[in-house]
């Protein structure tokens, strides 16, 4: 990092702002508060007063030229990238930014099929064709691990046209594929390599952990600050790598981000790229000490298994992140979707997600050793009550998608509704997704098979919540007309 | 000059008791700890601006949290303490002869070294043999005990800063793991009196009874807790705290105290009708 990372060029303006005590005839309408009071008792007075526009003291995220653009420029300096944009929509925008920035109609883009469901949503808009790799499975655990090496050498061989390959860096669950060489081979081959971060900010700012997209060469990223990184919820940041064009990319995000970018966002990106760039180090440092310190104690117990490195294989396992406390639970007979029920409605404790036989706890900056305490505690407390035999506990498995129709098309072909039971052999033009981990089971234009009715089922039974569909209760589904 | 200790007990109601001097001052891992020296109340001990026992009325809380589960199990061999940093509970239990092993299990070593340099008349037992103390986390250390204790005292500070863990249904859920299959815990069981304190002890209260078979509650009257009446736990797996309560054989052991009486044992139980109302509102239908 060369520049002064000790500058908020964006939280400063703010403060400068509010001494200048502007009269506001513009927008937003509340005017600091005073018009919505229940608001102000909410959020409180400070917090109102930075609901502002976009106004020349203050810049513009749509066409920055000033404290914006000052901000970028750090973050950029900050994580290693060529730039930096400020995103508001969630890390879903800046996954669509990306993918919207490399392919077009008809092209192709290789990327693996447990992506975040932002990037199939990405692929409807843009009618871009998918090109999936199969992650690999951990048969014991029922869970998609990263891409080999091997299987994307082979998509490449098989689709020499494709423009983009996308890696997932890591996995929800903290699984990381070989980037370096899987970058190394997309520019081989003429491709842009791309990299969802949602889960990886920290990457960027602890030492001993898994490569960042930057480092390794990647072209772009999606890194969700509001994560691991500590700002608010719904802010991200776009990198962009020295490849890619800033004009073009910004031309991309606007297309479909806000024009109204709002200023608590964009100062909590500041304020944490601040505090990251000076204290991450340490700050990482001690959440991977609380973490490796859970799975020990958790492990101690007896009938979970919280896993880390030692899954490595050099391959589809070719890093794991841990930060992220991810516990497999079907040896004592629960689904972790049930302990996540009972963490909750039981004991007052809120996790990540849980699935079929796993529960992710996610720990972060904020974290302390008291609250882990408690959380070991209850595991404790809930194999004792709850252990049961594990026979006919079904775990997640991987199912191979069998595409029939492009995305685009799928979703705006002519379709039917139909009951759920009867669409057995029918292409499907809607997603179905537990939520989260928000990792799509089927995606518009795949063809629905009697084992991915039955896991849809059977998750929905265990207490899933699954979304997606037209029908909430997903007792329907929308298949394509004739096909 | 005036010198005032000032307690808020809500945000509208204070305690204020005038200080001579104050003793110490000093910040641990885990809490501000302070002693002040009063003319009312002698020394008193504070941790993070709440007041936690006076030399005048500490005897009240700790005879009633000692004595009452004492006075009903028969034969008591090993205790576990939750907290009780100040030692005015261990000094109580090693009145007892026959107790075998007292281990307590305190977050804070500073607040143990505060309390037996000022605070000797709580802390004098503290050096006792059968006495183990243990520095760390409550719901760590009673994560690995099973079947061990005949009877677990939690003396916890509040349900919020580093007592909290101990107000959880995951610590009752191991504590009656911990305990023998006759054990019985008692707890500091907040107070019923003004409006978030009365929801903390209700809370406390449906996260022990959803892990015993049987629990009630027992009061008394300390003055410088806030309303002056102050709730415990009695929780059992086997002995009733009325019906077990064998008055003539605690009475053989001939143990003077200031506050118990096993005639007061009894009325302890008998609470106040709205009292009855909050617990009953947390209770499952019976």
């Amino acid at each position: 990092m060369e520049k002064n990372q000790h500058r908020a060029p964006i939280y400063e303006a703010l403060e400068r702002f509010q001494k200048m005590r502007v009269v506001p005839f513009d927008v937003p309408g509340h005017k600091r508060g005073r018009g919505n009071p229940e608001l102000v008792e909410l959020l409180g007075q400070k917090c109102v007063s930075m609901d502002v526009n976009s106004m020349k003291p203050l810049d513009n995220l749509c066409h920055p030229i000033s404290v914006i653009r000052e901000a970028e420029e750090l973050a950029a300096d900050a994580f290693g990238a060529a730039h930096a944009f400020l995103m508001v929509g969630g890390t879903t925008s800046a996954v669509q930014s990306m993918v919207l920035s490399v392919v077009k109609a008809g092209e192709k883009i290789i990327l693996p099929r447990n992506v975040h469901r932002s990037v199939m949503g990405a692929l409807v808009l843009c009618g871009a064709i998918p090109v999936y790799v199969n992650p690999d499975c951990d048969e014991r655990l029922g869970i998609p691990l990263g891409m080999k090496l091997a299987d994307v050498k082979e998509a490449i061989r098989q689709n020499p046209d494709a423009k983009a390959v996308l890696v997932n860096n890591p996995t929800y669950y903290g699984i990381c594929s070989d980037l370096r060489a899987i970058v190394k081979i997309a520019h081989e081959n003429g491709m842009y390599c791309l990299a969802d971060e949602a889960h990886g900010t920290h990457f960027y700012f602890g030492e001993n952990l898994p490569v960042s997209a930057m480092a390794a060469g990647a072209d772009m990223a999606a890194v969700s600050m509001h994560k691991s990184g500590g700002s608010l919820t719904q802010s991200s940041f776009l990198l962009i790598g020295p490849a890619m064009s800033e004009g073009h990319v910004r031309q991309i995000i606007n297309l479909t981000q806000t024009t109204s970018g709002s200023y608590l966002l964009l100062s909590s990106l500041d304020i944490s790229r601040r505090n990251l760039a000076i204290r991450g180090k340490e700050a990482f440092a001690k959440v991977v000490e609380l973490a490796d310190y859970a799975r020990e104690e958790i492990n101690a117990i007896g009938g979970y298994y919280a896993f880390a490195d030692e899954l490595k294989n050099g391959d589809s396992i070719y890093d794991f992140d841990r930060t992220k406390l991810s516990v497999h639970t079907l040896d004592m007979g629960l689904a972790g979707i049930e302990v996540y029920d009972i963490l909750r409605d039981e004991y007052d404790i809120q996790i990540e997600f849980g699935d079929l036989g796993n529960f992710l706890a996610y720990l972060s900056i904020g974290d302390r050793q008291r609250e882990v305490e408690r959380l070991v505690a209850a595991l404790a407390e809930i194999r004792r009550r709850y252990e049961r035999d594990s026979m006919g506990m079904m775990s997640q498995e991987y199912i191979a998608p069998d595409v029939a129709v492009s995305p685009h098309a799928a979703f705006y072909a002519d379709k039917e509704s139909l009951p759920i039971e009867q669409t057995e052999g029918r292409v499907c033009s809607e997603f179905v997704m537990c939520y989260p981990p928000g990792i799509p089971i089927l995606t518009p234009g795949e063809r629905i098979t009697r084992q991915i009715l039955d896991y849809i089922h059977y998750a929905k039974e265990k207490g899933c919540s699954m979304t997606g569909p037209e029908d909430p209760d997903i007792t329907r589904l929308n298949v394509l007309k004739g096909a | 000059m005036e010198f005032w200790f000032s307690e808020m007990h809500t945000p509208n109601v204070k305690l204020s008791i005038r200080v001579d001097r104050q003793l110490y001052s000093g910040q641990s891992d885990f809490q501000r700890i302070d002693i002040f020296e009063s003319p009312e109340f002698g020394r008193f001990l504070v941790l993070d601006g709440y007041m936690m026992l006076t030399e005048k009325d500490e005897f009240i809380y700790h005879e009633m949290i000692v004595h009452v589960p004492m006075a009903v199990h028969p034969h008591v061999k090993r205790v576990l303490v939750i907290g009780a940093g100040d030692g005015g509970v261990i000094r109580e239990l090693c009145r007892y002869d026959d107790i075998e092993q007292i281990d307590m299990v305190e977050i804070d070593p500073q607040v143990v070294e505060v309390c037996k340099e000022y605070l000797p008349q709580t802390a004098c037992s503290l050096d006792d043999p059968r006495v183990k103390i243990y520095y760390e986390d409550g719901l760590k250390f009673i994560r690995w005990c099973k079947d061990c204790y005949d009877l677990i005292i939690v003396d916890s500070t509040d349900p919020f800063g580093p007592g909290e863990g101990l107000f959880t249904r995951e610590f009752y859920g191991n504590c009656f793991k911990a305990l023998k299959e006759d054990g019985i815990m008692v707890n500091q069981h907040e107070s019923p009196f003004y409006k978030e304190d009365a929801l903390a002890m209700q809370k406390a209260h449906k996260r022990i009874v959803e892990s015993f078979p049987f629990s009630r509650v027992f009061q008394a009257h300390i003055p410088t807790y806030p309303s002056g009446h102050w709730l415990f736990g009695f929780s059992t797996k086997k002995y009733h705290p009325l019906r077990d309560l064998d008055e003539k054989r605690w009475n053989a052991r001939g143990l003077k105290c200031r506050y118990y009486t096993t005639t007061l044992h009894k009325g302890a139980f008998y609470v106040p009708a709205y009292v009855e109302e909050l617990l009953k509102d947390v209770e499952p239908e019976r």
